[in-house]
């Protein structure tokens, strides 16, 4: 029973001693072993380190300390880096990668006490809407194993909506937190460019990644965010500003609150079933005071064509230092350096991780850096500035986070530009750097539908608090698949 | 080294599928050996993402700056030069394939 706590209430149940972090973190592990043929959400399992760092939870406990998390169970998605823990981004190329450090993330929340059971499951490299380029297989969606999670970080999805750990943490470059979160029934929150530290996040497209939280609820995503966000100097587009408390005022009316509705969001790609949870999700916040009117943002489909030259430009300039020299996959006796590079890397890739770093290397190439490169980059500056002059206007921007619920496995594989385009409501939140939301809001044909709200610059804050009143009113995010409840 | 300074649509603007050459020479500057029974996939795959992401053609950008950093306003912060990090040397060598005395070995290079 107690795994359908959510994390805040575990946090003041553990503080207030109603259960020990080690009974907790016992019962969560026995259901994460009992999970992984259904759902595989992890590829590690640090069953031994859990109960440790369990241990000594209690002891703080008991003492009076440990920090906001402590003894709360979570998850860090597998790019991460955790030392002594091995990371490997979902690729065979760093299948025995053990990092000397750990991210500036997973140092801040062990800080607040919070006790990692492993390393989720998630597409190679980051790179995938799905989870199935995942070299460890794909992670199937607890609503119905048959779909996939979506992805990038498809564990950590799976992993909170089956609830085997309380929170996760995701990355989103493209959709990668919001989109799976829509398609598992869970709350997602990409925060904005620079707000969360990307020392220790493997990186796949610099401009475009940020680090985030899965969780079952926006309060729980709150007192994550808070924990985690905040200048690090050892990350050079780190924002050095203040972190709000995230979880004071959530509490607050959303009266006089102006969101805007985004037209081009409600376009033909967007499935009928979808359209009418998103709508009924509108007339609630409308009856929470929030005053809605249409906004249009005109350059927003160009958007997936702009990312897709923008993040495999990125991405084969970051994925270049997988050389087989220093670490990380290395072929069988090398002829030559150059037979070293590229047998190290065709072996150590993935097909579709191999189609982005070719599609990078394309447009980056000469003759062609001015047609796509700069030219993306300029259709970027169009997209943030449609942005800027909609939250002129409104305060958030509310609309679907993907156009379907969950799609079966192996339906979308064939064609790259069918998958890319599950991430065509999402990608613009990232070109723009500004955060963005998905919150559960209710079901097309038994799967669940997210609900996307996007804000400016640093209104993480204004997200959560309008998430939370949402959730205050309706029960979408306490729904469990029954197979796990 | 191959020219891609080609046009790769029909004047009808339908999709001109790259050839395995220009597929190959991709391939060799990524630093990437594909079999050569996948590369017809490759070939087509990348002719769809090509095709796709063409469609930027279509925008009138005439005037705007290209945008590198999403936060526009900031620019890079700077560190002082001093150093920060001790010798993780023999840590950081644990992950490596191959080392002999502290240095990383790769197939000889200079014959």
């Amino acid at each position: 029973m107690i795994h359908r706590h959510t994390l805040t209430r575990l946090a003041a149940d553990l503080r207030a001693r109603k259960l020990s972090s080690v009974e907790l973190v016992r019962t969560c592990l026995g259901r994460i072993e009992a999970s992984q043929p259904a759902l595989n959400a992890f590829i590690s399992i640090t069953a031994e380190q859990a109960l440790d760092a369990a241990q000594a939870a209690d002891r703080a406990l008991a003492r009076g300390d440990g920090g906001p998390l402590a003894g709360v169970p979570i998850g860090h998605k597998d790019l991460f880096c955790t030392a002594g823990v091995r990371t490997t981004c979902g690729s065979r190329m760093l299948e025995n990668f053990v990092s000397p450090y750990d991210a500036t993330v997973v140092e801040r929340l062990k800080a607040a006490g919070a006790v990692v059971l492993g390393k989720l499951n998630m597409d190679e490299f980051a790179m995938g809407s799905s989870n199935e380029t995942s070299y460890y297989g794909p992670v199937h969606n607890p609503w119905n194993t048959d779909m996939v999670p979506g992805g990038s970080s498809g564990g950590s999805a799976a992993a909170v909506c089956a609830r085997l750990i309380s929170a996760a943490t995701a990355t989103d470059t493209g959709g990668s937190i919001r989109q799976p979160a829509a398609l598992c029934g869970v709350t997602g929150i990409k925060p904005t460019y620079g707000r969360v530290s990307r020392y220790g996040m493997i990186a796949f497209a610099s401009s475009l990644d940020q680090g985030g939280v899965i969780a079952a609820s926006a309060e729980d995503a709150a007192l994550m965010l808070r924990e985690m966000a905040g200048f690090d100097r050892r990350d050079s587009t780190s924002v050095d500003a203040p972190v709000p408390d995230y979880v004071a005022g959530l509490e607050a009316p959303l009266e006089g609150l102006k969101i805007g509705v985004l037209k081009e969001f409600f376009d033909e790609g967007l499935d009928p079933d979808n359209e009418r949870c998103i709508r009924e999700a509108l007339s609630v916040l409308a009856r929470l005071g929030a005053g809605l009117r249409e906004v249009s943002l005109p350059n927003i489909s160009l958007s997936v064509p702009a990312y897709y030259v923008v993040a495999p430009a990125e991405c084969s300039s970051n994925l270049a230092r997988y050389d087989g020299v220093r670490f990380g996959h290395r072929c069988e006796s090398p002829r030559d350096l150059q037979d070293l590079y590229k047998r190290s890397r065709s072996e150590g890739f993935g097909a579709e991780v191999k189609r982005r770093i070719m599609t990078g290397t394309y447009v980056l190439s000469t003759g062609y850096y001015d047609a796509y490169y700069l030219k993306a980059q300029r259709v970027r500056q169009l997209i943030a500035a449609d942005f800027q002059r909609a939250f002129g206007e409104v305060d958030l921007l509310v609309g679907p986070a993907t156009p379907t619920a969950a799609f079966p496995l192996g339906s979308k594989v064939a064609d790259p530009i069918t998958m890319y385009l599950n991430d065509i409501y999402t990608i613009s939140a990232n070109l723009a750097g500004v955060p963005a939301m998905s919150i559960p809001c209710g079901f097309a044909q038994g799967l669940p539908v997210g609900l996307q709200l996007i804000g400016p610059h640093f209104a993480e804050q204004r997200l959560l608090h309008a998430a939370h009143r949402y959730q205050l009113e309706t029960d979408w995010h306490l729904r469990i698949p029954e197979r796990f409840a | 080294m191959y020219d891609f300074c080609t046009d790769f649509r029909f004047l009808d603007g339908t999709l001109m599928a790259l050839t395995r050459a220009q597929v190959e020479s991709i391939a060799h500057l990524a630093r990437l050996e594909l079999e050569p029974a996948e590369i017809p996939a490759f070939q087509d795959k990348l002719s769809r993402i090509v095709d796709f992401i063409g469609e930027l053609e279509r925008a009138d950008t005439s005037g705007v700056a290209p945008m590198a950093h999403p936060l526009s306003g900031l620019s890079q912060r700077l560190r002082p030069d001093a150093v920060t990090e001790g010798d993780g040397r023999e840590l950081y060598q644990r992950n490596a394939p191959q080392v002999a005395s502290g240095l990383y070995l790769v197939p000889k290079v200079i014959e």
